[in-house]
């Protein structure tokens, strides 16, 4: 059960998909022009999540490795059709509003990086908290980023009109969605560099990979998208297990990667300095 | 160690003109045109100007004081950047508008980015559209106690007679220093004159502007409607004074030509073609963007490069 509560609290504060890994950013830039929209998106993904969690946990053995792409993309569209009829059903205002981003949600790359983070390695019960806590994070993010669009740019908070100053037009528009997602993440940047000044540990907990995609310079993800044709398809089984010690190892390398990071910041400030020169 | 060496990189000779003298010479440049906009809409415009400027120099010192960084407060590019905006304003605006835009401008287009020097696109500027496009009913709204009605521009986009004569010397209704051609040209002679700006932008942005409205306009290279397209609207202010910012405009000669040309290209475009009648401030914004490729395809080769290899 601790591990649960682990999986709940990295999703919605340690790992929070939308600040802190940077994914999802097209619902998260296209629907959150109010609180209610972000809200709905959020939970809508939360379901589809956890669900295709679940499934994919429980199907982990018996899902070929070269195909479990397709595999999940099938799970996680099944999910996301019945969201979609279902909103349509009873929803239909909250469904007009999202429009073409619930299918979209098929796409969402919180949800295939889950899969494939995490559901594909562990068992049901973790994968479902895992989905749950990400898709809360999620959630959190899209309705904050909502909820401050709305205030500045309409001047209500979830659909109360509240005519306390001039609206400021453009935070309903897209350049407004830039504006408060860059501040919420300086925010979380800012809370995360004074914790750890404190010595708060506010090291990523082992979610596949240790490191985030953005920055990434581990690069084994992708070895594992394109797996090389050799023996892999031989011993499927044995391949799965070293997957999962590759995994551990990750973590560890966390440390390493940011090295890596930082030289390759060096190198481009030189390239800079030549640029400059010539 | 620094006592017996100095040790230093390039550049070896310094320049005695310095950003805050540049600066200040802008500031004095744009005397003529607040000055006249003052006479022109009251004194209402000269609180606009003094509250802009004021919530620039201000945003600017707070987030310098927050951040604990050096206080470039001194450097007259805040004063500027309120001014420049300042001149941006309808004369009826309400007052919070001009400071708010300043705010904007000062702290997210440019402290943000890395302060003076670092700022992508021109502050003043990107704060105007912030404002037009976050207050349209405010910023579109050129009624005040001088003038009523659309501006000169806008009529004559409507097919109305506008006389050339009072948009040139600028007894007509506009933002606050926009409307006198004579003013804008003077503070700009005397900004050529002391080496601060040269004609490069300036000249390849009009000529290539007249070009365009010429073969597109409609209506030919009619003098009447020339000259009343280049004293309206913000055209004489974005090219002399706005299009030459040293951050935003490329480095190299040929670049800064290239610039000119789009500029002009699309100010044609929005005013031809546009919805609206005005254009001159989304142009300069978008040519900004563009600043850094231009640069980097006008890049002059170094010495001894650019031989056929063999």
């Amino acid at each position: 059960m601790n591990k649960c509560i682990e999986r709940l609290n990295n999703g919605i504060i340690k790992e929070n998909p939308t600040l802190v890994l940077m994914l999802g950013m097209c619902p998260t830039l296209a629907v959150t022009t109010s609180a209610i929209n972000g809200l709905g998106m959020g939970l809508t993904t939360t379901v589809v999540l956890t669900l295709s969690n679940i499934i994919i946990a429980a199907l982990r053995g018996v899902i070929p490795d070269k195909i479990r792409i397709p595999a999940f993309i099938v799970i996680i569209a099944s999910f996301v059709t019945m969201m979609q009829l279902l909103l349509q059903a009873y929803i239909p205002s909250l469904y007009k509003a999202l429009g073409i981003y619930i299918p979209l949600i098929v796409v969402n790359c919180i949800i295939l990086g889950r899969a494939e983070a995490y559901a594909y390695k562990n068992p049901v019960l973790p994968s479902l908290f895992d989905g749950l806590g990400m898709g809360l994070g999620f959630t959190l993010a899209l309705t904050l980023i909502g909820l401050i669009r709305e205030f500045i740019g309409g001047c209500s908070a979830f659909g109360y009109e509240l005519n306390l100053f001039t609206p400021v037009a453009i935070f309903k528009m897209a350049p407004g969605a830039f504006f408060v997602l860059a501040l919420l993440t300086a925010i979380q940047n800012q809370v995360k560099i004074t914790g750890e000044k404190k010595g708060k540990d506010v090291s990523r907990i082992q979610s596949g990979c240790g490191a985030d995609c953005a920055s990434c310079m581990v690069g084994d993800c992708a070895e594992r998208t394109v797996p090389a044709i050799t023996e892999e398809a031989v011993v499927t089984k044995e391949a799965v297990v070293t997957e999962e010690a590759a995994g551990n190892e990750e973590t560890a390398a966390t440390g390493e990667s940011a090295v890596n990071t930082e030289t390759v910041e060096a190198a481009s400030e030189d390239n800079k300095s030549e640029e400059v020169q010539a | 160690m620094s006592d017996m060496m100095n040790v230093s990189s390039n550049p070896h000779i310094r320049s005695k003109v310095t950003t805050d003298k540049i600066m200040l010479c802008v500031v004095l440049a744009l005397l003529p045109a607040a000055g006249f906009g003052v006479w022109n809409f009251g004194l209402y415009a000269l609180w606009q100007i003094l509250l802009t400027i004021a919530a620039c120099v201000l945003a600017e010192a707070i987030y310098d004081l927050l951040m604990k960084k050096k206080m470039t407060v001194t450097d007259f590019s805040a004063v500027v950047t309120g001014l420049l905006l300042a001149l941006n304003m309808p004369p009826a605006a309400p007052l919070w508008v001009g400071p708010l835009g300043g705010v904007f401008a000062i702290i997210i287009v440019k402290m943000l980015f890395g302060g003076l020097g670092q700022n992508f696109m021109n502050p003043a500027l990107a704060a105007r559209c912030f404002l037009v496009i976050s207050f349209p009913a405010i910023m579109t709204n050129f009624d005040c106690d001088a003038y009523s009605g659309a501006t000169p521009l806008a009529s004559l986009k409507a097919g109305e007679v506008v006389n050339v004569f009072n948009m040139v010397i600028g007894r007509t209704s506009g933002t606050i220093g926009e409307t006198s051609m004579i003013a804008i040209v003077a503070g700009a002679c005397f900004l050529i004159m002391l080496g601060i700006i040269d004609l490069k932008i300036p000249a390849s942005y009009i000529i290539t502007f007249i070009l365009f409205y010429g073969f597109f306009g409609g209506y030919g290279f009619d003098p009447y409607r020339l000259s009343a397209q280049l004293a309206g609207g913000g055209l004489m202010l974005g090219a002399f004074f706005m299009a030459t910012d040293y951050v935003t405009r490329p480095v190299t000669k040929k670049g800064q030509i290239v610039f000119g040309i789009i500029l002009g290209l699309l100010t044609g475009i929005f005013r031809v073609f546009g919805a609206s009648a005005e254009g001159v401030s989304y142009s300069i914004i978008i040519g900004n963007m563009l600043t850094p490729l231009i640069t980097k395809y006008t890049a002059p080769k170094a010495f001894g490069e650019g031989g056929e290899r063999i």
